[in-house]
Formats: structure tokens, C-alpha cells, sequence
């Protein structure tokens, strides 16, 4: 949204008022803190005791402390940092963080006469935190202008935040009721927003961009080492492993949607495909087919058949564009789905024992290495979720190597040539048609590796795994994370797969509130939550914040360009 | 380029015959847009189409570069058939801007440029992922010739521009960049100067001189007459999707037809 939100006057006549009203947002906070949120004192982690803060009451003093830090920071006025957008960020979740609370001290403990004065007090902290926001000049801070740290320590803060990231999911993973693991999570978008909405995310932004591998490694290294911050329990890994393959499929997802600009609603099939050819090669009792090769084999038949599959499908309708290729893929999913119900041996052959689907597949075994038992590393106990979190995650470094290849490349600059204008780019020589069926079947395949695999972590296949709901759910993922980017289909997978094994209570509303949330993300943030440069500038061509940045570039190179056009020979135009 | 006829009967006899349509002619339904239209083109040659809006200029070039198929008459490219498909046509070595610019807004104009290259390489999907050396040299060999491109149109210093925040005139000429990086052997120019203030009109002959100098063969559509006659070698004036008349830009210039077609004379046709 814009950020003038306020008239200029407004900020001129109050802005002085700003820091004091911060502060005092900060302190009331912090008061809150130690005040009793509830009259019961069975809901939430007992917030009822006054002098001695539990969970939820220990986030609100932890805004309290964000807040006086960004409320000083204001008052000494840094030219360099925006301490006002961090208090607009902090104030904002802070009173949905607060709204939160309440509600659900209303609702759980039948009424809101059973909310007391800590959860008030905290409202109005974070109103005035908000105004405090508001009514602060802004600052246009330029991070690139910031002082170089050496590489060594750049490399060390990625070292640190990627542990404190570790760490964070750990802890956020094990809270076990959902009302505080929502305020948790919208305590920490808070907090960290406070915190690097004031430049330092920027800046942060800026060294991850100028250490990438190192960035890369470091965020493997800290997937790696999840589960052995599990204790070999298997809850969270369960998870955990769903994320993963919600996540490698959706991204998978993000080169046909994302990346090629192509509609399909009917993914979920190509997923399906794999897995069914893994449980019928499987050595599962109820398998249909005799041949039993070695997983890998089984890998490769399943991504070339759910390929074969993408490219029959895809070569008749991938000329029909948009709207149309949507409506056909939605069919295809349903004949898949269809199919997969119907090949019981009554009609036609038995293939995948109709709606009872193929149960008891075995676990992998991989080089003698069997994904069934628990393996105790370095005295952590992994257990059977851990080993296929690891395979997972293999699976999700290829799906992005792929995906990030392709884009960096001819192939992905032609699709961004055919999203950009499609009659133009074939008049330019792009292979239109090729491309589009390449994303189409390389998406497939993609899927349909995944689907080997989930097979064996399922246990079992069964035709209403591979509903159209499931093929939502996956766009639902790259159009909420952003359409062309990796970061964004993780978080967007995360978000979809973990807010609903978390907040149970939602969860029969879940498709409702996935609903508004949708609606919501296209009403004020239509390239979603992490989105591709290009994508930004193709929703907001129109924002004065970025075309101003542009234009900014632009004049400089301006006065570089020479007045004359030089002549020279055009070399090697043959 | 290899010489595969060389027609004496044409007036420019002993220079290589780029591209001859024949006949073409167009109707979508009852309209005849284009009507019985012929033209050669040869090596190094600029060769501009002029007429009143509406005459059929744009369709014929759409005729000729493969995005219609022309309901009657032939086009040939070094004396092969065209394939009726553009992205065939690019591959046979023409090239063509657009009336109303359709770069890829949201590219920068290097990448815009390195999408013209698309059809001169061979990298797929494999070999993408893969990323062996041929990936490499290929790529890096696919940025050089941008930049070099770039260069030539003068927009060198512009390559991390985003294409939609260049100005009027750098978009024209980037078109023009993109459109030569797909190492055409004719260029079509549609209205390469709407839009352009005297100077970058004058840039823009130069360019345009330029790249008839390195060998291309250039036909240009204007409605800036005094650009096309101090341009082309040769000037055709369709009205009405038949051509009036075909000849050196002072024959042209000097018919009255022309001139009856353009200002309206008897023409109940009003073209401003």
C-alpha cells in the first residue's frame, strides 16, 4: 500500500508528538505484560496470573521492548534508518496480534467479559505504536550507501540468522495449542518486521544478495539439521515431510503457472501419475503389475510416464490459451481421478483396484538403507519421517535447481517473452508452442518424481488423494508465495500445510478462511508474499514508489549517453 | 547468402534478389485488404510503402512475415518459399517491428535483445540444467552479441533498463536491436519514426542507412514523407490494398495520384 497514508499537514503539525506517542505504545506494552489478560485461567497457558507473564503475555512485552527501542531510535532521528516503517509494521500486527488474543479468550472462555485489563491496555499500546508510525517524516534510506562489512562477517550473520532461524522453527513447531501458535506466528512478522522494516531487512536483503552460495548453503544446512532439533519425535517431522512434498510439487507447480504463464488446474494428476506407477511397481501384496525394479527405475518411469501424459494432453490444448487451457486441465484432472476409480478389473483392465486403491506399499529401501527404521545419529534417534524428510529434501534442491536453471536461461527467457506479449515473441522466433509443452511436461515430471516417493511415505494410493481440491490447494501455494519465485512457493506451502495441522480449530473452516485469504491477498497484494521483481512491475506498473526507483536509475544512465549515434559495422550479421 | 536466381527481367538487373512476393492478395471475408500486391526487394536496398491509413500496409506485412497467410500469390525469401508460420519465417532470416512497439515490457533491454537471439541458439532444457561449457559459451556468447547490438543502435549504455521505462525513441530503436538480433537478411520497419521528434527521426535514418550499408535489405512503412523519400531507394503507394504505383522516391513524389490519394481529392476517403 502506499505509504502516504496521512496528509503531509497532518505530519507536520503532530509528527513532533510521534516518538512520545511510540513510547508510550511501548511502555503500555510492556505493562501489559505483567497485567492479567484472562479471568480463566484453564485457556492460553493460564494468562490470568498478574506479575508473572506466560507465553502469550511474554510476546506482548517482547513488542513492548521493539516498540521503546524504535520509539528512542525516533526521537534521536537517524538519517540513515527508517524507524517509522518499523513502527508502522510493529504497530499494525500488534493490534492484530492483541485482536487475536481477545477473540480467542472471548470464544474459548465464553464471553468477552472474561478478557481483562492486559489485553486492553496492550490494544492501546499498539494503537499508539501504530499512530506513532504514522506520524513520523519518513526516511528514504538507501542500504547500498551503508558501510561493507567484510565477507568473513557477512557470511557470520547468515550463520547466525539461519541458527536463529533453526531454532525459531524448532520452538514455533512445538507449540502445541493452535491459539498460541498463531500468536506466536504473528508476533514474530511483527517483531521481525519492527525490527528490519526499519532498513536493516534491506540491508540484510542486500548482503544475502551478495552471498548467495553461502546463503543457499547455509539454509540447506539448517533444513538438514531439523529433524535432530526433533528428539526423534515424529509429530513434527509427519509435518514436516507433507511441507516438503507440498512445497517440491507447488514448485514444480511455479514453472508451468509462474514461469511459462500457463493456467493448469489439474496438476495434482501429474503427482498422482507418479505415485500410482510407484505403488504398482511396488512389492506391496495388492500391487497390480509383476515387475519389481530397483526405486530409482521406479523414479524414472513414474516422472517419464506423468511427462508422456503432460505432453498428450498438452499438445492438443496448449493452443487454445488462458481461460480455455484452465477449463481443459480441470478435465483432465477429473479423467485422471475417473480413471484411476474405474481401472478395478470391471472395467477394463486392473490396474489400481478402483476406489480401494493400492494399500500397503512397503517403505524404500535405498542402498541398504531402509526408510522404515529408526536411525540414531550422534545420539538423536531419526525416525521413519526423518529419513523421507531427507529424501524430500533432496528432491526439493532438484525441483529448484531445475526451476532456477530454466529460468536463468534461453528457455526462461522465452517464457518470459511469451507472458510478456505472445504474438511478439513468435514474430521474434520463439518456438511458442515448444516452449509452453516443455513447461507443461518438465512440470509433469517434476510432479510425477514426487509422486514415487509419496507414495512409499503415504503408504498407499487411492483416487480421492488426487481430488481437484488438491490441484487448488497447489496453485493456492504459488499464488499466494508468488508466481516465479522459489522463496515464495516455500512459504506459501508452508503456510497452506502447517496453519492447518496447527490451528485444529480452524481447520473444518479451513477452506473458508484459505478463501478469504486469497481474496485478500489479490485485493491489496496481488504478486504474493514474495514476489519476483518482474511480477511486481507487472501488477503495479503503475506505483509511483517503483517507477520513481527506476526513473532514478534512468537519469543517471541519461547523462552517460552519448549525443551521437556512433557508426559502426554491424559484425557478423550473417 | 547464397544467390539462387538473379531475374533479368527486373529493372535493377545483377543485384540479389532478397525477397519477391507475387500476387498477394488478402481478404478476411468480404474485405480485400490486400489486392493482386507484388514486390521485390533486393540486397541492400531500402525499399519504403507508403499510402493513406487503411490502405493494407500492415497486412501485407503481416502477409509477408508469416502471421497471415495470404489468400492468394506467393512470398519468396532468397528464392525458397516462406513457410507460413512466423516463427519459421524469423528462422529464414526476416525480421520485422511493429507499428504499435511490442518489446517485453518488463525485461530489461538487454534481455529483450537476447530474446531476439533466441532462434540463433540451441540450448534446451537439458543442456540448461545441466550447465556444461557449450551452455556457457553459448549464453555468454548470446550476451555479448546484445550488448553489441545495443551498441550499434546506440542504446549501449540502456542495457539494464527496464524496456517500459525507456524513453519513445529508445524503444523504437531497441525494437529495431531485437529484431536484428535475430540475424535477419531483411528488415521490416513499421512506422519506425510515429512518434519521434525531428532529431531522433534523423537518428533513425542514419540507423537505418547503417544497417542497409552492412548488406540487410530494409523495407520500411512511413507516413513521414519527407523521411521515406529522403530514405528509399524505391517507393511503393498502396491504396486501398492495390498499389498505385511503384518507382524512384521523385517518380512517387511527383504523381498526382499520390498526392490525390493522400490529401483526398475526389476520394470520399478522409486520411489525415
Amino acid at each position: 500500500m502506499s505509504r502516504r497514508t496521512l496528509p503531509d499537514s497532518v505530519r507536520t503539525t503532530h509528527g513532533s508528538k510521534a516518538p512520545w506517542l511510540a513510547l508510550a505504545g511501548g511502555i503500555l506494552f510492556l505493562v501489559s505484560g505483567m497485567l492479567s489478560w484472562s479471568y480463566d485461567d484453564r485457556i492460553l497457558g493460564d494468562l490470568s496470573i498478574r506479575f508473572y507473564p506466560a507465553g502469550i503475555q511474554l510476546y506482548a512485552m517482547l513488542f513492548g521492548v521493539i516498540g521503546v527501542i524504535l520509539a528512542v531510535l525516533l526521537l534521536r532521528r537517524p538519517a540513515w534508518l527508517s524507524p517509522a516503517r518499523g513502527l508502522r509494521i510493529l504497530g499494525t500486527t500488534g493490534i492484530v496480534f492483541v485482536v487475536w488474543v481477545i477473540a480467542s479468550i472471548a470464544y474459548q472462555s465464553g464471553g468477552l467479559i472474561n478478557a481483562n485489563e492486559g489485553g486492553w491496555v496492550a490494544l492501546v499500546g499498539a494503537v499508539l505504536l501504530t499512530a506513532g508510525g504514522h506520524l513520523s517524516p519518513e526516511v528514504d534510506i538507501d542500504v547500498r550507501r551503508w558501510p561493507r562489512l567484510s565477507s568473513t562477517l557477512e557470511i557470520v550473520i547468515i550463520v547466525v540468522l539461519m541458527a536463529i532461524l533453526l531454532f525459531t522453527v524448532a520452538y514455533t513447531l512445538d507449540i502445541e495449542d493452535g491459539v498460541i501458535f498463531a500468536a506466536f506466528l504473528i508476533a514474530l512478522i511483527g517483531l521481525a518486521g519492527g525490527l528490519l522494516g526499519t532498513g536493516f531487512g534491506d540491508y540484510l536483503g542486500f548482503i544475502g544478495a551478495n552471498n548467495r552460495r553461502p546463503l543457499l548453503l547455509a539454509a540447506f544446512l539448517v533444513a538438514f539439521l531439523f529433524p535432530f532439533t526433533q528428539d526423534g519425535s515424529d509429530a513434527n517431522m509427519s509435518i514436516a515431510t507433507q511441507v516438503l512434498i507440498f512445497a517440491a510439487t507447488a514448485l514444480g507447480l511455479n514453472i508451468v503457472v509462474g514461469l511459462a504463464g500457463l493456467l493448469d488446474l489439474g496438476y495434482i494428476a501429474f503427482l498422482g501419475t507418479g505415485a500410482y506407477v510407484a505403488a504398482m511397481l511396488s512389492s506391496s501384496g495388492f500391487a497390480t503389475v509383476g515387475w519389481k525394479p530397483p526405486f530409482v527405475v521406479v523414479m524414472l518411469i513414474g516422472a517419464a510416464t506423468a511427462a508422456t501424459f503432460g505432453l498428450i494432453i498438452g499438445s492438443p490444448t496448449l493452443r487454445v490459451s488462458g481461460d480455455y487451457l484452465a477449463i481443459v486441465t480441470l478435465g483432465f484432472g477429473e479423467i485422471f481421478r475417473l480413471a484411476m476409480f474405474n481401472l478395478d478389473g470391471n472395467n477394463g483392465p486392473d490396474l489400481t483396484n478402483g476406489p480401494n486403491g493400492i494399500p500397503a506399499i512397503p517403505d524404500l529401501e535405498l542402498l541398504g538403507f531402509d526408510f522404515g527404521e529408526v536411525h540414531t545419529v550422534a545420539g538423536i534417534p531419526l525416525g521413519r519421517f526423518s529419513n523421507y524428510y531427507f529424501i524430500l529434501l533432496l528432491l526439493l534442491m532438484f525441483v529448484m535447481l531445475v526451476f532456477t536453471r530454466l529460468n536463468n536461461s534461453r528457455i526462461g527467457r522465452g517464457w518470459v517473452a511469451i507472458r510478456e506479449d505472445e504474438r511478439a515473441a513468435e514474430a521474434m522466433g520463439v518456438n511458442v508452442f515448444g516452449l509452453k509443452l516443455l513447461a507443461f511436461s518438465v512440470g509433469a515430471f517434476l510432479a510425477g518424481l514426487a509422486g514415487t516417493i509419496k507414495a512409499h511415505q503415504d503408504t498407499s494410493v487411492s483416487p480421492d488423494q488426487y481430488v481437484f481440491l488438491e490441484s487448488a490447494f497447489l496453485l493456492a501455494a504459488v499464488v499466494l508465495g508468488g508466481m516465479g519465485t522459489v522463496v515464495g512457493v516455500l512459504v506459501g506451502a508452508t503456510i497452506l500445510k502447517l496453519l492447518p495441522e496447527k490451528l485444529r480449530e480452524v481447520n473444518d473452516y479451513r477452506l473458508l478462511v484459505f478463501g478469504l485469504l486469497l481474496v485478500v491477498m489479490m485485493r491489496f497484494r496481488p504478486e504474493g508474499l514474495v514476489p519476483s521483481k518482474r511480477r511486481q512491475l507487472e501488477f503495479h506498473g503503475e506505483d509511483e514508489e517503483l517507477s520513481e526507483l527506476l526513473q532514478a536509475e534512468h537519469l543517471q544512465t541519461e547523462h552517460l549517453k552519448p549525443e551521437q549515434l556512433e557508426p559502426e559495422p554491424l559484425q557478423g550479421a550473417k | 547468402m547464397t544467390v539462387t536466381d538473379t531475374p533479368t527481367t527486373d529493372r535493377e538487373a545483377g543485384r540479389v534478389t532478397v525477397l519477391q512476393a507475387s500476387n498477394v492478395t488478402m481478404r478476411f471475408g468480404g474485405l480485400t485488404a490486400v489486392d493482386d500486391v507484388s514486390m521485390t526487394v533486393h540486397e541492400g536496398e531500402i525499399v519504403g510503402l507508403i499510402g493513406p491509413n487503411g490502405a493494407g500496409k500492415t497486412t501485407f506485412f503481416n502477409c509477408l512475415t508469416g502471421m497471415y497467410i495470404p489468400t492468394e500469390g506467393r512470398v519468396e525469401l532468397g528464392g525458397e518459399l516462406l513457410p507460413p508460420k512466423p516463427l519459421k519465417v524469423v528462422r529464414a532470416g526476416m525480421a520485422r517491428t511493429f507499428q504499435n512497439i511490442r518489446l517485453f515490457a518488463n525485461m530489461t533491454a538487454l534481455e529483450n535483445v537476447m530474446v531476439g537471439r533466441y532462434c540463433r541458439t540451441s540450448a534446451m532444457a537439458l543442456t540448461s540444467i545441466l550447465r556444461g561449457p557449450k551452455f556457457r559459451r553459448e549464453e555468454e556468447a548470446t550476451r555479448e552479441r546484445a550488448q553489441e547490438l545495443l551498441d550499434y543502435v546506440g542504446l549501449g549504455r540502456s542495457g539494464e533498463l527496464l524496456a517500459r521505462n525507456m524513453p519513445y525513441g529508445d524503444q523504437r530503436r531497441l525494437e529495431i536491436a531485437r529484431a536484428l538480433a535475430t540475424d535477419p537478411q531483411i528488415l521490416l520497419l513499421d512506422e519506425p519514426t510515429a512518434g519521434m521528434n525531428p532529431r531522433e527521426t534523423e537518428e533513425t535514418m542514419q540507423l537505418i542507412f547503417k544497417i542497409r550499408d552492412s548488406g540487410l535489405a530494409v523495407v520500411v512503412i512511413e507516413h513521414d514523407m519527407r523521411f521515406i523519400f529522403a530514405l528509399c531507394d524505391r517507393v511503393l503507394c498502396l491504396v486501398r490494398g492495390s498499389l498505385l504505383i511503384e518507382g524512384s522516391p521523385g517518380e512517387v513524389q511527383s504523381d498526382h495520384r499520390v498526392i490525390e490519394a493522400y490529401i483526398g481529392g475526389d476520394d470520399e476517403e478522409e486520411t489525415a
